[in-house]
């Protein structure tokens, strides 16, 4: 057990714990108490006051729920829809799937969440809105992996066996194909918690996710960047918090995936043969 | 086969463009309920919604609706602004220039920080070098854009005071969104280029090149760096779409007047045909910027094998 995974473990655990427990604590994240507005961080309050008065240690805590919320429902939709998606693609083929991939060259065309923040912004601002816009862009990535995936399992031995023995198709791509297509879908899901949640945090800042006075740490930032003379913790510790979160995602990910690729642990153990030659020199 | 690959990823990227088109067509049929209604307020007289129904053709099937769209497209009408009654074309090249600037010079600066960091970090793999470049490039990866702004904005314009804090109307304005984007892009491209490099050290013709006792210098930037180049290329193609939708975060951080700020902007104000505008504007722009990275991977490698 390194630092480097135990760390961003021990992160991860407490964001998914503080998401889930959040609602028993006696927390008042929207009560306004005007004689402590924007007092910095101290020994009573370790994160300091916000512009209203509002407590920046418990806003924060019910942001991590929004955030976690949103990335668990957004990356849960895209991941069932675009993995039915890409693995009926890839086993009906032929037309269906030269439609499918069409579809899903369209929407990789929309760089990064521009979709999500025209489709947000037109639907209203709102956090359901918000779900529904990311799930529209998130599927894609699901979707394109699930096909290439399936597409290399289709003609398996025991997948063969299985249509020979007239199995019915939903029995096959639910036993003979998704556990063996699965652990590459998980890794991208791991990617996709991290990239919704600064999605969602991007959407609020801009005001078009999680509406006041509800707290997000996207919508703090934005509260936070009109006091930034007076009062630079109102915009450090929501960050902060964005920045460790996806960073231990990230690691994470990166851990699974070496974990399960075993090619890249061939191709470093190679490289570091000729590489020598250069330190050396 | 040449030309039949050209033919064909030209018909594809076409392809590709009118899908793009028409979803941003249908957006404003998502607006729930009546987008007249929206517009104008539920106190309007029915004659004022029929007409400006009218005006916007809405009171026409959707297949009409979507012919209209694209025929105008292609004579460069792209409706009028609901809220300042010009036409989105004008509005849209007042815009442009902006982004256009800070796109390039935050390209720039991403290649100015990210070179010279991938190469250090697959010469000396391993080594105190490469660990900084990957926590560099790590860090920079889960910074969000709409942070990185107000941090930079914090430590340069009001604890050192060397910059403004927005707005275009000096060239230093330019300096902190610029940076904003540019760490973010030299963050994922360090690291292509890592790992670029690192692939083509491992070739025999390096090897050969390093038996012929020529200096690891001339190596690493001719024979390597050379050939890793393109695949690096190709990744800047597609970052440049995480570039684009940056801008629309950090333009808005920092007051820049781009398409970023106006998409923003017009959302705010509900203006629906300025909104589709930007996002066709921008997304077309992805598209064919890597439709060219594409057609220049073939023309520029050898190796690119086309009897597929």
């Amino acid at each position: 057990m390194t630092i480097r995974f135990l760390f961003p473990f021990l992160m991860i655990a407490s964001w998914i714990f503080i998401a889930l427990f959040a609602g028993l604590l006696p927390l008042h994240p929207d009560a306004i108490m005007l004689e402590k507005i924007l007092i910095p961080p101290g020994e009573q309050a370790w994160l300091g006051y916000d512009d209203l008065g509002r407590s920046i240690a418990e806003r924060l805590i019910m942001g991590a729920r929004t955030s976690f919320m949103v990335a668990f429902c957004v990356v849960s939709i895209s991941f069932v829809l675009g993995t039915i998606v890409g693995v009926m693609a890839a086993w009906f083929g032929g037309w269906w799937d030269k439609v499918t991939v069409l579809v899903i060259d369209i929407f990789i065309a929309f760089p990064g969440i521009l979709l999500a923040i025209a489709l947000s912004g037109l639907l209203g601002p709102g956090i359901m809105n918000a779900v529904v816009a990311l799930s529209v862009v998130g599927w894609v990535g699901f979707a394109r992996l699930a096909r290439a995936q399936t597409l290399t399992m289709k003609h398996r031995e025991h997948v063969i066996a299985a249509q020979a023995l007239g199995t019915e198709t939903v029995q096959i791509a639910l036993i003979h194909i998704l556990p063996l297509i699965i652990a590459p879908l998980v890794v991208e899901a791991t990617f996709a918690i991290a990239g919704t949640v600064i999605a969602e945090a991007s959407l609020s800042f801009l005001g078009l996710g999680v509406q006041p006075p509800n707290p997000s740490w996207g919508s703090m930032i934005r509260d936070g960047t009109r006091f930034m003379l007076v009062a630079p913790h109102m915009v450090l510790a929501p960050g902060m918090a964005i920045l460790l979160v996806v960073l231990s995602i990230n690691l994470l990910g990166d851990d699974l995936r070496d974990r399960m690729d075993i090619r890249s642990r061939r191709a470093k153990f190679n490289r570091k043969n000729t590489i020598q030659l250069f330190q050396a020199g | 086969m040449m030309l039949n690959y050209l033919g064909s990823r030209l018909f594809e990227a076409l392809l590709v463009m009118l899908g793009v088109t028409t979803i941003v067509f249908m957006l404003i049929h998502v607006v729930p309920g009546d987008p007249v209604e929206v517009m104008l307020g539920e106190s309007a007289q029915l004659a004022d919604r029929e007409a400006l129904r009218e005006a916007l053709g809405l009171n026409l099937p959707l297949s009409t609706q979507w012919l209209n769209y694209v025929s105008g497209l292609l004579q460069l009408d792209l409706g009028t602004s609901l809220h300042s009654k010009r036409p989105v074309i004008e509005i849209l090249s007042e815009r442009i220039p902006a982004t256009s600037i800070l796109a390039g010079t935050s390209i720039l600066i991403a290649l100015i920080i990210a070179l010279p960091l991938g190469v250090l970090a697959a010469v000396r793999k391993g080594s105190f070098w490469d660990t900084g470049a990957m926590a560099f490039s790590i860090l920079g990866v889960a910074i969000p854009n709409f942070w990185m702004g107000p941090l930079l904005i914090l430590v340069f314009s009001l604890w050192l005071g060397w910059l403004p804090v927005s707005g275009d109307d000096q060239i230093l304005s330019l300096v902190l969104p610029a940076l904003t984007l540019g760490t973010a892009l030299a963050a994922i491209l360090s690291r292509m280029i890592r790992s670029s490099l690192l692939e083509v050290l491992n070739e025999d013709y390096i090897r050969a090149a390093n038996a012929r006792g020529l200096s690891p210098t001339t190596i690493i930037l001719k024979h390597g760096l050379k050939n890793a180049a393109l695949p690096v290329v190709t990744i800047l193609g597609l970052q440049l779409g995480a570039l684009l939708a940056g801008a629309v975060i950090t333009e808005t951080v920092f007051s820049w007047p781009g398409i970023g700020q106006l998409t923003i902007e017009s959302i705010q104000k509900r203006d629906y045909p300025v909104v589709q505008s930007c996002v066709l504007l921008i997304s077309l722009t992805y598209v064919f910027v890597n439709l060219l990275t594409d057609l220049a991977y073939v023309f520029l490698d050898p190796r690119v094998s086309l009897s597929e």
